[in-house]
Order: C-alpha cells, then sequence, then structure tokens
C-alpha cells in the first residue's frame, strides 16, 4: 500500500508542472501583454494598476524568468493581492505590522463551496443510489424506463435554469425559502441552533440545483454497473448456491458495482467545482464561483490565476483520495493486477 | 444509422434535432418580426396572437429572438465541437499509432487539462480575451477536446495489432493509408456518437456563458442572454424565462437521446438481455 501510494504521489508532479505551464500560457494569452488589454476593457485602468500588474508578474522579465517566478508563486502558493478589493491577499490571511489579519478570499470563498459541495454529494448518494438499483433490477420495465427518462432530463436540465425557476417558485411566489447570500438579516442575534438552521436554508436551493445536475450520470453509472454485475459468474454461482435474491443483489452485487463509483466521483470533482460558478452568482453565494464569476466580471488577474489554480490543485488533491480509497476498497488495484 | 433509428429514444432524439435544425434554417423566413427592432409600445406582453411568445422589456417579439437565438446555439455547438473532433482525431491517432513517448506526452497533457476545472478554464480564457461569438467556439473547442483523445486512441490501440491492419501493413501500406483508410475508418462511429454527446454539452456551455454575459453579447440573441433578460424580469414575465429554458432543454435532451441511441444500436453488449 505504501509503495502504491508514493507512486501515486509522485504521479502528482508532473501534472502540476503541466497546470503550471498552462495557467502561464493563459496569462500570456491576451493580445500584447495583459496590462494593455486591462486597460482596454477598463478605460479607468490607471497607469498605476498597470504598473502593478507588470510588478506583479515580473512583465518586463524574460520569459523564461517570469514562468519560473509563477512557479514559485503556484509552490508557495502566493498570488498576490487582488486589484478589486482594496488589496485583500487572493490566497491566506496576512498580517500587517501592526498586527491586524486580513483574510484571504480564497480562504474564506473556499470552505462555503466546499460545504456546499460535500452536500450536494450526499444528496446525489441518497438519490442516485435507489434510483440506479432499481432501475438496474427492474431493467426494460415501466420503474426503469421512468428512470431513464427521468436521467435523460437531468443531463439535459440547464442548471441555471432549473435555479431561475426555483428560485421564482419557492422564492418568489411562496416565499419559503431566501433566495440570496448566505445569511438572513438579524443572523447575528441567533441562537447557534437558529444560526445553523438559517444558514442550511439559504443553502438548500444550491445544493439542490448542484445535486440535480450531477445526480443523473451518477443513477445512471449505478444502473450500468449493477447490470454489468449482475451477469457475472460469481452472481449465478451465489444464485445457484441457493442464496436469496437480497443476499445475492445487496451482499454480492452491489459492492462490487459501486467500486468504480469512488473514481467517478474524484472525476466529477473538477465538475462541481466549476459548476459551482453559476449557481453561486444566480443566489448571491459568496463562494469560489462567485468569487470568480466577480474577478473575471472586473478583469482581477491575481484572483483569477489564484482560483484556477487552487481548482486544479483541489482535483488533483480529490483524484489522489479518490485512487487511494479504491486502492483500499480493492487490493486487486493495490497489488497492480488492475490498473 | 438506419439500424440505430429504430430504436425509439434514438428516433424521438433525432426528430427533435430535426425539427430545431430545420427550424433554425429558415428563421429569416419564417421569423414573424426582426430580432432586434425595439417597440416601446409592445414591452413586457404576454403570449398573445401578435406574439405567440410575448416581448421582453425592450419589446423585441421573443419568438423572433428565439428563432434567431437557436441559429447561435447551434453553430456554436457544431463549431466548437468541430474543433474538439478534430484535435481530438489528431492526436488520439498519433498516440494510439506511434505509441511511446509522443504517446506519454498526448495522454499526460490530457491529463493535466482534466485536472484544471473547465468552466473555470473558459472563463480565464474570456477574461484574458474578449467575449464574442467566435472566442467561444474556440474556446470551448480548445478546452473539450481530451474525451475524443482518449476514445480514439483507444480505438488505435485495440486495432493497430487486428489482423487486416497487420496484413495491410504486411503488403508495404505507408503509415498515412493505414492510418486513414484502415484505422480511421474504422473508429469513426464512437468518434460520431461522442460528437453528438459534445454538441449537447457544449450547448449548455453556451448558454451558460451567455447567461453570465461572458458568452454572446447583446443584441445578439441567444437562448442564453435571452435567460439573462429573463431572469431580470422574472417577477413579471415568466415567458422570457420559460421559452429558452425549454428549447435548450429540449435540444440537449434531443443530441443526448441521439447519441445514446446510437450507441446501444452499434454496442449491442450496453443493452443486452
Amino acid at each position: 500500500m505504501l509503495k502504491y501510494l508514493l507512486k501515486r504521489f509522485f504521479w502528482m508532479i508532473p501534472l502540476l508542472v503541466g497546470i503550471s505551464l498552462i495557467s502561464f500560457m493563459i496569462m500570456h494569452l491576451a493580445p500584447g501583454d495583459i496590462t494593455s488589454s486591462e486597460a482596454s476593457f477598463n478605460p479607468k485602468a490607471s497607469e498605476e494598476s498597470r504598473q502593478k500588474l507588470r510588478e506583479l508578474y515580473s512583465l518586463d522579465k524574460p520569459v523564461i524568468v517570469q514562468y519560473s517566478l509563477w512557479m514559485k508563486r503556484m509552490a508557495t502558493l502566493n498570488f498576490g493581492t487582488s486589484f478589486a478589493s482594496h488589496q485583500r491577499p487572493v490566497f491566506w490571511q496576512t498580517k500587517d505590522k501592526d498586527g491586524n489579519v486580513t483574510l484571504g478570499m480564497i480562504q474564506e470563498a473556499l470552505p462555503i463551496t466546499l460545504l456546499i459541495n460535500v452536500l450536494s454529494l450526499i444528496l446525489i448518494i441518497a438519490i442516485a443510489l435507489p434510483l440506479g438499483v432499481i432501475s438496474a433490477l427492474k431493467q426494460n420495465q415501466l420503474a426503469d424506463r421512468v428512470i431513464t427518462l427521468f436521467v435523460f432530463i437531468g443531463f439535459a436540465i440547464p442548471g441555471f435554469w432549473l435555479a431561475l425557476m426555483l428560485m421564482y417558485w419557492t422564492g418568489v411566489q411562496h416565499n419559503w425559502l431566501p433566495i440570496s447570500g448566505l445569511q438572513s438579516l438579524g443572523h447575528e442575534h441567533l441562537h447557534w441552533l437558529g444560526k445553523t438552521l438559517d444558514t442550511l436554508k439559504h443553502l438548500a436551493l444550491p445544493v439542490f440545483i448542484s445535486a440535480i445536475t450531477g445526480l443523473a450520470g451518477i443513477a445512471l453509472f449505478v444502473r450500468n454497473g449493477m447490470l454489468e454485475v449482475l451477469h457475472q459468474d460469481y452472481i449465478t454461482t451465489a444464485r445457484s448456491k441457493g442464496l436469496n435474491e437480497h443476499r445475492v443483489v445487496y451482499g454480492h452485487a452491489l459492492r462490487n458495482a459501486l467500486l468504480p463509483l469512488i473514481t467517478i466521483f474524484g472525476l466529477s470533482i473538477p465538475g462541481l467545482i466549476g459548476g459551482s460558478v453559476i449557481a453561486e452568482s444566480i443566489f448571491a453565494i459568496p463562494g469560489m464561483g462567485k468569487l470568480f464569476y466577480d474577478a473575471v466580471l472586473m478583469r482581477d488577474f491575481p484572483v483569477i490565476m489564484g482560483i484556477l489554480t487552487i481548482g486544479a490543485l483541489l482535483t488533483l488533491i480529490g483524484n489522489l483520495v479518490a485512487d487511494v480509497a479504491y486502492a483500499w476498497a480493492d487490493p486487486r488495484v493495490r497489488r497492480g493486477v488492475m490498473q | 444509422m438506419k439500424h440505430a433509428l429504430r430504436n425509439p429514444l434514438a428516433l424521438i432524439g433525432f426528430s427533435i434535432i430535426a425539427a430545431i435544425l430545420l427550424l433554425a434554417l429558415i428563421a429569416p423566413w419564417i421569423a414573424p418580426y426582426d430580432p432586434n427592432a425595439i417597440n416601446v409600445k409592445a414591452i413586457l406582453l404576454a403570449p398573445e396572437t401578435n406574439h405567440w411568445m410575448g416581448t421582453d422589456g425592450l419589446g423585441r417579439d421573443v419568438l423572433s429572438r428565439m428563432l434567431y437565438g437557436g441559429r447561435i446555439s447551434l453553430l456554436v455547438g457544431f463549431v466548437a465541437v468541430g474543433i474538439a473532433t478534430l484535435i481530438g482525431i489528431v492526436l488520439g491517432a498519433v498516440a494510439g499509432f506511434y505509441r511511446g513517448w509522443v504517446d506519454t506526452v498526448i495522454m499526460r497533457t490530457v491529463d493535466v487539462m482534466l485536472s484544471i476545472p473547465t468552466f473555470f478554464l473558459i472563463l480565464a480564457v474570456i477574461a484574458f480575451l474578449t467575449p464574442s461569438i467566435w472566442n467561444i467556439m474556440i474556446v470551448i473547442g480548445l478546452t473539450s477536446w481530451m474525451g475524443v483523445t482518449r476514445l480514439v486512441r483507444a480505438e488505435f490501440l485495440s486495432l493497430r495489432n487486428r489482423e487486416f491492419v497487420l496484413a495491410a501493413q504486411a503488403l508495404g501500406a505507408k503509415d498515412a493509408r493505414l492510418i486513414f483508410t484502415h484505422l480511421l475508418p474504422n473508429s469513426l462511429t464512437p468518434i460520431i456518437v461522442s460528437s453528438i454527446l459534445g454538441i449537447a454539452s457544449a450547448v449548455l456551455v453556451e448558454s451558460g456563458l451567455s447567461f453570465l454575459g461572458l458568452g454572446v453579447q447583446a443584441p445578439q440573441a441567444s437562448w442564453g442572454n435571452i435567460l439573462t433578460d429573463g431572469k431580470e424580469y422574472i417577477q413579471f414575465a415568466w415567458w422570457l424565462s420559460l421559452f429558452p429554458g425549454l428549447a435548450i432543454l429540449l435540444t440537449v435532451l434531443g443530441y443526448n437521446l441521439l447519441g445514446d441511441g446510437l450507441r446501444d444500436a452499434y454496442n449491442p453488449r450496453s443493452n443486452q438481455n
């Protein structure tokens, strides 16, 4: 296991180098240098802010020096300070000489996005798992057809449209749920339980939206995984030795059908993080997605580059955790039998 | 194709797509109004006989804007997927045919691209360029070729040592001939299936970008930016949000049904029993 872990860990290094290269290329996409493009979007961009950009990314130095400095920024997770938000540090808090702490922008936004995604993953598992299993067990019967239709619609429904409709229906028409932000007015006067409830109410719609858009794929995946496993020899063996169907399905088939799900969850992380942009900007949730969207609108380059990098790092970590969990759950993988 | 259309779901998908494509093609002849004509006397009219889908906040006819917007959404889908498929075929073919270090470099690049959240990547690129329909197509194309690359490479790897390929090689066929007359034609079905499914997600991404104001720019209509107006008027004008959302839903559903049906038709294993 240790050998597998080490191997898997060192495998991330070329990926990190690749990510630094791609993000560096994006920075240099704009015609001319990014200082001139910023100026063209924002006529108010002063010579001073252009100078700041030039300093931040050392744009007057040779490209190779710029790149090594960018690598250093990535390695130390120091993305500088925001242009748009009063010089706030992009990633992590800093202390000035008087001991005042300024919180980092990503530091504040990341836990919110992670919370939404963890909650929506739980919701996805709770709904997609039974749907997929039922669909597989009743293959080609009515229940399967209805669930398949649901899955296809789930694939096709634009998340932002669903968000808009639900916001209108639950928030505007019926006033059941709050439609923006994370806290109601007067939140700070509430008891801790009230605070939790208030936040959960604000999170209900965003979590639901992000779960719905991810649910279809997982349900389909569970269905196909179950079908494949149910047709294998060991299941026939289990049946023929007289095990009842319940044991066969839940004791033998489900376990193996669920294994690849670990990988799928790992792979769905970039989609979930990326998807947070739309849900968070519709519901004005101050997470990574909204932070990123605002940064794009204001051309706040240090924040854009910081979030891009952190998003990629999170994906790598997520995939690492998924692979390790898979190896832990399936001894064949860690012994190198299956790749 | 004929075989595939016997699958009822694929047939439904095909009909939806054909109908939407037709409407988009003949939009200039059937649109009742100029999609950008502002009419201050007809602001936010509910659907009625003169305006089947109502009018928006500037008095523009929503049906006409939907028809023209459909052209944009479908065009973006086609071109973006065209770019992605082309890149994917070239890189996947090179990786699967030559293997060795080229393969390693290409597949590691795929891994790197897959580890950056795609929507972040697209938004970041757009932040550095200006949002326009051409940039959107190129950016979506350049950020969605990884799946096709993996697919083509896998096909090539499995076909590479089949007897008919080895026979052609023994007869002295050059690499280009092997690739273009033997390997590529035999990998076409999965490529087509993945392109069709790719169009579905490109349409979703484009409408999301336009909805956020970072895609197709006003006054040019796209389903996504009609929805942006819809968000603003959601309390008074349900028709502004309902119709573009349904159009996106139907289009994506159609492509997914068609793509899935084709896959089942050519891969009988996936729907056995």
